[in-house]
């Protein structure tokens, strides 16, 4: 055996973790290339917001006239409501591409090779990201062309994506982590709708806090999707008040790490099944 | 280092309680450096959980496991860099173009962009698929498609090969095709292949050596010749119209001058004979006497479905027939 035909040596302690950040680029670059090629998948997803936006906005125009929603028209209350909503919506469906990989022989090829489960999840939750920005700028921006007007100007905008993002990383690593341990694309599919339309009608994402039942007000308090929703509105004003922005989009990125760190856990469960 | 593979007393059980299903109870062997290995049994057998121990995706819960030197349980991030895996299932993106699939693939195992080029260059015209190199691989036949799960595994000069059921459902032609990369690949690339096949004639094409595995366990060890020599003399199969008279047709056959073993699978029955021409005119004439109808009879030098039947007590086929009616879990 020549030198040339070794197979390379495992990459030395220290450089592990920019390896690890390298794979989930590669993987990232994967994900994308696939949606280039095939970019009505992201048509798809465009269609219910698009629906929330111009329908609702629409059809309950005269609610924005209830005292609760301040100046504002309906419209533009709804808009960063629905940018999050799609991106919580759409990052759902982030383990259907786990549940391909393991029903071919992807998963089975990825897990035996140098890539780390960290950088598989990390790579699987960056895309979901790069996928939310496109998407949230489309929806936005069809809320502005519908008459949508804001004083919170770019940094307004910024938070949203960032409030967007965050949810999405959320929902696309809770929906790897089912696909890890369930296996099947049903499973996913139901846990998916169970949660994510309870939990965009519990939050303020359609409806002003003042105006909320009681009881749905307290659990909008807990619910990640209100967090991203108030914060990514108040971002939008004039004048924001900042603490409440970072406190909401804190306790999104907390969430977030939970989130990931429990889907990497989750790889633990397939292996011990295959 | 004298073997590529060696395992020792590998144990794995699926799910817990009642519901347990033992899926190796106990499986060794040793696969000298540059040899291709073959891990023959029915479905179900325990090749597949076998493969994912070694290949560091399954752990067991008892026994040794060292490839390449590395012992997958305490080393298993080394043991990856060192092996290239062909699993069951197609593992290609099928929306990536070929060279896409491998370019991605010597990334991952940190290549250069340089040896990227190259070494893709050499397994795309080496496994006849650079005129495809660079149509999205979902356009590509299922013999393509097969060899370039080959060729991903093979992009890091990986020093052990898993193949897992490499030729499982393609057409007779890519899977001749197959045969002849995969024998080819010890020499190109000094790599170590364990195959594992539930195909005879796989196996006796293939491997240099092979263990036989049923329900869990090492049944016969061997080189395909040493195994089929170990049943001196050939097989006389006799298929019975009516399966009712197995017992009377062992007995009649039993009589017979010259036969050995008798072994019985519903309707057919298996001899070892010394010489089958010589033995069947007195074989048939014994049957004929006990007036027992035959639905055909035949003579054949010994085969590995001998092998199997004889360390395993059943028929390869009707093995196989169980394994794919019962658990998948196995699989």
């Amino acid at each position: 055996m020549s030198a040339t035909t070794l197979a390379p040596v495992a990459p030395a302690a220290e450089s592990r973790r920019f390896t690890s950040l390298r794979h989930a680029g590669y993987l990232t670059g994967r994900s994308l290339r696939i949606l280039r090629r095939e970019p009505v998948y992201l048509a798809f997803t465009l269609i219910q917001p698009m629906v929330w936006l111009l329908l609702f906005g629409a059809l309950f125009e005269r609610v924005a006239e209830l005292p609760g929603f301040g100046s504002t028209s309906y419209l533009e209350y709804l808009t960063p409501g629905v940018v999050v909503m799609t991106a919580m919506m759409s990052a759902g469906w982030a383990g259907t591409g786990f549940i391909d990989d393991m029903n071919r022989g992807v998963m089975d090829r990825n897990l035996t090779s140098p890539v780390s489960r960290g950088a598989l999840i990390t790579g699987a939750l960056t895309y979901q990201a790069v996928v939310t920005v496109v998407q949230s700028l489309i929806v936005f921006g069809v809320g502005v062309a519908a008459g949508a007007r804001y004083d919170g100007g770019v940094t307004g905008v910024l938070v949203v994506l960032l409030c967007a993002v965050l949810l999405a990383v959320i929902f696309a690593a809770l929906s790897c982590a089912v696909a890890l341990m369930l296996r099947s694309q049903e499973s996913l599919i139901g846990v998916s709708q169970f949660l994510t339309l309870p939990l965009a009608f519990t939050s303020t994402v359609m409806m002003a806090p003042a105006l909320l039942p009681d009881w749905v007000g307290t659990i909008a308090r807990y619910n990640p999707v209100d967090w991203a929703a108030r914060a990514s509105r108040e971002a939008l004003l004039g004048h924001p008040d900042w603490s409440a922005v970072l406190g909401r989009a804190g306790l999104l990125f907390a969430l977030m790490l939970v989130m990931a760190w429990l889907a990497t856990r989750a790889f633990r469960a397939y292996q011990r099944s295959v | 280092m004298q073997h590529a593979i060696e395992a020792e007393g590998l144990v794995k059980t699926y799910g817990k309680g009642t519901k347990a299903v033992r899926a190796l109870s106990g499986v060794g062997f040793a696969v000298p450096r540059g040899t291709v290995f073959g891990l023959l049994g029915p479905n179900g057998a325990g090749k597949s959980t076998t493969t994912k121990i070694l290949t560091t995706l399954s752990t067991p819960d008892s026994g040794t496991a060292v490839v390449a030197g590395l012992d997958v349980s305490r080393e298993p991030g080394r043991v990856r860099h060192a092996i290239g895996y062909v699993p069951q299932k197609p593992c290609f993106d099928p929306t990536a173009t070929g060279r896409e699939n491998l370019t991605l693939q010597g990334h991952v195992y940190g290549l250069s962009r340089s040896d990227i080029r190259a070494r893709g260059d050499q397994l795309l015209e080496r496994f006849g698929l650079a005129d495809a190199a660079d149509r999205v691989t979902k356009t590509w036949s299922g013999g393509m498609q097969r060899k370039l799960d080959v060729a991903l595994a093979l992009m890091h000069r990986p020093r052990v090969l898993f193949l897992d059921e490499p030729t499982t459902g393609l057409d007779p032609e890519a899977r001749a095709d197959m045969w002849a990369e995969i024998s080819g690949v010890t020499e190109a690339d000094g790599v170590t292949v364990l195959l594992t096949t539930h195909y005879l004639e796989e196996a006796d094409q293939l491997a240099d050596r092979l263990v036989i595995i049923d329900r869990g366990q090492v049944v016969a060890e061997g080189t395909p010749e040493e195994l089929k020599g170990g049943l001196d003399g050939d097989t006389v199969q006799v298929e019975l119209a009516d399966a009712g008279q197995q017992e009377a047709a062992r007995r009649a056959v039993a009589s017979v001058r010259g036969t050995g073993e008798i072994s019985a699978d519903g309707a057919r029955l298996h001899a070892r004979v010394g010489n089958g021409a010589a033995t069947l005119p007195g074989l048939l004439a014994a049957l004929e006497d006990a007036a027992i109808p035959l639905a055909s009879v035949t003579v054949a030098r010994p085969s590995l479905d001998d092998v199997y039947l004889r360390h395993a007590g059943r028929s390869f086929h009707s093995a196989d027939r169980a394994g794919r009616a019962g658990t998948e879990v196995a699989a």
